[in-house]
């Protein structure tokens, strides 16, 4: 489904924000991103959706060579990869209901079936309730819901989740991971990027491990019998505590 | 959804939106008083065309025969719409009628004073003075009086004025062009993370600047409604002063269908305009 050969990505700046990485992620698959703040999670996911392109390598998406892509398909790979971003990127002007229903009018979606198709993706959230409400009103984990459901919305078969739980409290944050564990038991490949080794942890799902743009670890990597063994993660495994280490040495 | 998010912009920035429409509607304003100014002074030329431009005084020893003659040979040459013979009779009878309050007037003067007479409308304008050449040649013409020099002062006057006209129109349309592109400019940039957002979910190119391409058609089309709602309000208005100062000279009522055709092509040419200039606003600001 997700392929990523030999990948780096160079910045203007001369930093690497990626180094020779390669990985890969089967249909169906539920994948923690893990690693510290600047370990190269969020730069994957905007390789992935073609927001920048690798310097090296090559990234595969549903047999879709990213890079390669014409501009003029670049919004076809992005109606099949929903993204929740770090920052959410909410359109404040709009309520919930509204912004729920972009993706779909960004799609082309007949107007009879948006309002629907909207308001199950809200309901399947938890967030039906608030739909006419302006982000500005809504609670941090209802504007996670938010977003998640604007990423759910044209139902994609992959979703990337940047830091869905980033600020929350660890009761809001589970839910959110459930609510994502369950989209993914409907057949949805998702990626999800984390730092939180407890969530990681209790769900024990497949580890990719970065740090400072390399690889680490990765409970499937290419190349094996892909057993989908989860091992669930120690101070250091996925960097975050090296990190501390270091800083601290 | 294009035209929700096209209103909800235009909306928003209420003080953008005054600018771009005013300047269009000053554009379409001039443009509306030139097309009637034009409008009307063609039909004034066109009433000293059709009118007897030409009237011929005979001598009084000139007979019947001879100015019928010299009335063959002018409808002969094809350049004359119509001839009207006036006699010394009729001659009188307009002269009492133009001075009846005058009584002075009218017993000074008796049928032999004044000339039999033949009034000559042309064709064509261009034509007078080969008309009036083949007059004057005639020994029984006493003087010629034609209004070429009114007819040709109004022509150079037209034309002048439709040089102004088009100049005046064409930097007001430049100005209008550029204060478009410069508001929709604002726009864009205002709406960057909008925008940024739009495209991230799979927003193609065109999503995102029909909105904007929509808007500059607007302020073109609402400028020019107000612009010629104002120009034809205003001769509306003026009508009855204008036609006492033009007496006689059918201007007014101004034809539906002239109306109509100029609001038409405004409005075109409004579109265009306004189309054009979002479009390069959307080029420049949204790559």
């Amino acid at each position: 489904m997700i392929k990523l050969e030999k990948v780096s990505k160079k910045f203007a700046t001369g930093a690497f924000g990626l180094s020779d990485i390669s990985v890969a992620v089967d249909k169906g698959e539920f994948v923690f991103l893990v690693g510290p703040t600047g370990a190269g999670k969020t730069t994957i996911f905007r390789l992935i959706t073609r927001e920048m392109l690798p310097t090296l390598g090559t990234i595969i998406v549903d047999n879709w060579d990213v890079a390669k892509l014409p501009h003029s398909k670049i919004p076809h790979l992005r109606k099949k990869v929903g993204v929740v971003f770090q920052d959410l990127k909410l359109l404040m002007d709009r309520t919930i209901f509204e912004n729920t229903i972009l993706p779909l009018e960004v799609a082309g979606a007949k107007s009879t079936e948006r309002k629907g198709k909207a308001e199950e993706v809200l309901e399947k959230v938890g967030i039906i309730n608030h739909r006419d409400k302006f982000p500005v009103q809504l609670s941090g984990g209802e504007l996670q819901r938010a977003a998640i459901a604007r990423a759910l919305v044209l139902t994609p078969e992959i979703v990337l989740a940047d830091e869905p739980t980033g600020n929350l409290d660890s009761e809001t944050a589970f839910r959110i991971v459930k609510l994502l564990e369950d989209i993914n038991k409907k057949g949805t490949t998702i990626i999800m990027a984390s730092h939180n080794m407890e969530i990681v942890n209790t769900f024990s799902k497949r580890v990719i491990a970065l740090d400072k743009g390399r690889l680490i670890r990765d409970d499937n990597p290419v190349g094996s019998s892909r057993s989908g063994r989860q091992t669930p993660l120690t101070e250091g495994s996925d960097g975050v505590e090296n990190k501390k280490k270091e800083k601290k040495g | 959804m294009t035209f929700k998010t096209t209103w909800r912009n235009i909306r928003r920035s209420p003080y953008q939106a005054f600018a771009a429409i005013l300047i269009m509607m000053l554009t379409f304003l001039v443009a509306s008083f030139f097309a009637f100014l034009l409008f009307g002074s063609s039909r004034v030329i066109t009433y000293f065309e059709s009118k007897p431009t030409l009237t011929s005084f005979f001598r009084n020893e000139a007979k019947q025969e001879d100015i019928e003659s010299l009335e063959k040979k002018l409808k002969a040459t094809g350049k004359v719409a119509a001839v009207k013979f006036v006699s010394k009779q009729e001659a009188l009878k307009i002269y009492r009628q133009q001075n009846k309050n005058d009584p002075l007037l009218l017993d000074l003067v008796t049928e032999d004073i004044l000339p039999a007479s033949l009034e000559i409308s042309a064709i064509k304008i261009e034509d007078l003075p080969s008309i009036h050449g083949i007059l004057k040649s005639s020994p029984n013409v006493s003087e010629v009086i034609y209004q070429k020099e009114v007819v040709s002062t109004l022509t150079s006057w037209t034309n002048a004025l439709r040089k102004i006209g088009i100049g005046l129109i064409v930097v007001l349309g430049v100005v209008s062009v550029f204060i478009i592109v410069t508001i929709i400019g604002i726009k864009i940039s205002q709406k960057k993370n909008d925008i940024e957002i739009m495209r991230l979910i799979g927003a193609s190119s065109w999503y995102v600047r029909w909105p904007f391409v929509i808007e500059g058609i607007f302020y073109g089309v609402v400028g020019t409604m107000l612009g010629f709602g104002i120009a034809a309000g205003s001769i509306w208005y003026l009508a009855p002063f204008l036609s006492d100062f033009l007496k006689g000279i059918p201007i007014f009522p101004v034809s539906p269908i002239f109306l109509f055709a100029l609001l038409g092509a405004e409005l075109a040419i409004a579109v265009v305009l306004g189309a054009f200039s979002s479009f390069l606003a959307v080029l420049r600001y949204l790559k």
